[in-house]
């Protein structure tokens, strides 16, 4: 009687892994998640580095309109000197320099400017990471906004994005993440980010994502040396100061990278030399994270199969091998 | 060391073969108990500086490798360690092996320190503790979050576990109607037991996916789940064998009869290890990462000790003379454990490159937090087992102290 019940329920839990398991491939596709789509009123950045003087009028007003304090790490103590992105800086320039440095925006004896700061993925690794909501991609905007008081300040944003922006604050017992958030308080009164307000020549400009999209045609279509209109603040607000183009090099940043970013940008030296990660994969990394698990726990239909068997295996188990400790009263505890 | 069994004892277990549990009793204040409430102790200051000054007070994380080791130790390896209750709930109940069962409660109180500690860990590191319950909760929780996952479970399964475990207590206060009443039902929570900590252990590999190019080929593959949940059934089981070596020469008990279900366990062992590394192996092989394995510098050496540290015990355990001396079982655990510990180090913080001029090495106090919480586990377990129906009841010489 044991031998034939317990075949029959060896025989089911087999039959609810072969489900499992059929289920697991059978989902897969289905449930695969594909890269998030650009919202509809897309805004976004454009840094062209061949536009950059490296004057830091954009940390400036980032560090004005965001409230962020000073910070010196070289220790002459004279003017604001942060290294890189940190839980009191949202944005630095940084520069790329070679050999005699003569040539601006050329990777040979050159130089060139690069403006770190968030990129605003389009399918964000910090958002799909986030536990807790508190990262969080605006659904018309696209910004990826940040909300200090669902953070619980467990990290995972920093280590996950790919471009090394999300900053946790380590010297206070209150920290919260340090992020660029596209000024998102600006916005609200109808103004722009401040570092494209505060740029004088037009490197860092603001525009919805398909004004940018035409500005990086125009430019990329401009024969180098010859004068050209470049706009100052946004893509038309006919503030234009001319000067010859710059050669750029081919790669949009951010126009495919990890899926691809708001923040976009033109250079004339290769990126990886603006440290840049270069060759992201054009399938955002939230995705393939998010397809294992859609794969794995999509509608709980996984976990229930496997529980239902084991809790039937346990079941079975327990009734063959009854907990011994009922059979001996007589230990004594001491 | 094994203990040799006095014959006149051998004789009345003979006459008893099913021995239940009993509490293995004696004096609780010792030099070694002393030294662990020392450890603890200096813990809770560098503890406190944490909670004044932040994180970096204490810590050498920064903003390159955010985890350090409270994460990657005190979460990541000391739940590893913990699935001992897993593995053998796992052969015990679903396996329909009963003739372990005695080895299953000793497990389970090191599960229950190891994840009950491990959840508490978390809110050491977590920089805003005070929201933690968000994470729980309908109006914050993110289900995409691989993290969202692995912490509900971990949650859960630590319900679980005291449930499990709360047998022996219940048996303690005298309880007995409860407990009948709850052994009727305690199958619903062994086959969460069993449920839960295989959803979270491979998440915890999973919480790596989304790091992409930031994990070296070596480690960075979609099978992260499958990898990180047979370590942490290896880890489960090398515990088990340690912590019954340990429990016998600590507590000078007999192990004598759980020897050959030890060496049952060396043989599933072998099974699973031989199925990792060639799962591991094969891995490398079909996405193209082989030929990093001696060009990557620090990673490959790394990586090359993992596997050494895997293949180990497999050409130790084949032998079925060597799986019945405790000796070499011991050392087969030993060398498993510190293959999945390395594996789990190494996924974390070794292969992991978040670009030029980022470093982390533990600092000392953080060290000595890491080393306090193992402190209470170890304490936590002792007062457990000399208080409480753990440890199978054949003591010999604690029973006559």
């Amino acid at each position: 009687m044991t031998f034939t019940r317990r075949n029959f329920l060896r025989a089911a839990a087999g039959g609810t892994a072969a489900a499992a398991a059929c289920a697991t491939l059978a989902s897969s596709p289905a449930e695969a998640r594909d890269n998030k789509k650009l919202p509809d009123n897309a805004i976004g950045l454009l840094y062209d580095s061949t536009l950059c003087i490296g004057c830091k009028a954009c940390m400036s007003g980032c560090k004005d309109a965001n409230d962020l304090p000073l910070e010196d790490n070289i220790g002459e103590k004279l003017w604001d000197t942060p290294l890189e992105l940190s839980g009191k800086t949202y944005t630095v320039i940084k520069i790329y320099q070679h050999g005699t440095m003569e040539n601006k925006d050329k990777a040979e004896n050159g130089f060139a400017h690069i403006k770190r700061q968030c990129l605003h993925c389009v399918d964000p690794s910090c958002v799909s990471a986030c536990p807790v909501s508190a990262m969080t991609k605006h659904e018309k905007t696209g910004v990826v906004e940040y909300n200090k008081d669902a953070c619980i300040g467990c990290r995972y944003c920093v280590a996950a994005c790919p471009f090394g922006v999300p900053q946790f604050q380590y010297d206070t017992p209150t920290p919260q993440i340090a992020k660029c958030q596209l000024c998102k308080h600006r916005l609200a009164e109808g103004k722009i980010p401040a570092c494209a307000q505060q740029c004088p020549t037009g490197a860092t400009i603001f525009g919805t994502y398909p004004q940018l999209s035409a500005e990086i045609e125009r430019r990329k279509a401009m024969k180098a040396g010859e004068p050209n209109l470049f706009p100052r603040r946004t893509t038309d607000s006919g503030d234009n100061h001319e000067r010859a183009a710059a050669e750029y090099v081919d790669h949009v940043y951010g126009q495919k990278d990890a899926g691809g970013t708001q923040v976009r940008y033109l250079s004339g030296v290769p990126f990886d030399k603006l440290a840049l990660p270069v060759g992201l994969p054009e399938r955002s990394y939230a995705a393939d994270s998010e397809t294992l698990q859609h794969t794995l726990y999509g509608g709980l239909i996984l976990p229930g199969v496997a529980l239902a068997g084991l809790v039937a295996a346990a079941w079975r188990g327990s009734k063959d091998h009854h907990d011994d400790d009922e059979n001996h009263g007589g230990h004594s505890h001491g | 060391m094994v203990n040799h069994p006095i014959p006149s004892e051998v004789a009345s277990r003979l006459r008893k073969p099913k021995a239940g549990h009993a509490a293995v009793g004696g004096r609780l204040l010792s030099p070694f108990t002393l030294v662990l409430g020392a450890l603890i102790a200096v813990a809770m200051y560098f503890l406190a500086q944490r909670f004044i000054h932040g994180l970096g007070a204490v810590t050498n994380i920064n903003n390159g490798y955010p985890w350090g080791i409270w994460v990657v130790w005190d979460v990541v390896i000391a739940t590893g360690f913990a699935c001992g209750g897993y593995a053998m709930a796992l052969v015990v109940y679903i396996l329909n092996k009963g003739e372990y069962h005695h080895l299953v409660r000793p497990a389970l109180t090191a599960s229950l320190f190891g994840y009950s500690l491990g959840g508490l860990s978390v809110l050491i590191d977590l920089g805003r503790y005070w929201n933690f319950w968000h994470i729980l909760s309908p109006t914050y929780a993110q289900p995409g979050s691989v993290m969202f996952e692995v912490a509900v479970c971990i949650s859960l399964y630590v319900v679980v576990l005291w449930i499990e475990f709360s047998p022996a207590f219940l048996e303690h206060l005298g309880m007995k109607d409860v407990k009948k009443t709850l052994n009727k039902f305690m199958f619903v929570f062994i086959g969460l037991g069993v449920l839960l900590p295989t959803m979270h252990q491979s998440s915890l590999g999973s919480l790596l996916v989304v790091f992409g190019a930031q994990i070296h080929p070596l480690w960075q593959t979609p099978l992260l789940p499958l990898l990180f949940l047979l370590t942490a059934v290896c880890m489960g089981f090398a515990i088990v064998i340690l912590e019954a070596t340990l429990a016998a020469v600590g507590f000078k008990r007999d192990i004598h009869e759980e020897l050959p279900l030890l060496s049952k366990i060396g043989k599933i062992i072998t099974g699973i290890l031989v199925a990792y590394l060639v799962i591991r192996i094969g891995d490398l092989i079909v996405r193209g990462a082989i030929f990093s394995v001696f060009t990557s510098g620090v990673k490959s050496v790394m990586f090359l000790i993992e596997m050494a540290a895997f293949a180990y015990p497999i050409a130790v355990l084949s032998s079925p003379t060597n799986r019945r001396r405790l000796s070499k079982l011991l050392a087969a655990a030993m060398s498993m454990l510190t293959g999945a510990v390395l594996y789990r180090i190494d996924a974390f913080l070794v292969a992991y490159d978040t670009g030029p001029g980022w470093h982390y090495f533990p600092s000392a106090p953080e060290m000595m937090v890491t080393i306090g919480v193992i402190a209470i586990e170890v304490l936590a377990y002792i007062v457990f087992v000399r208080k409480f129906p753990i440890l199978p009841g054949h003591s010999t010489t604690a029973a006559a102290e």
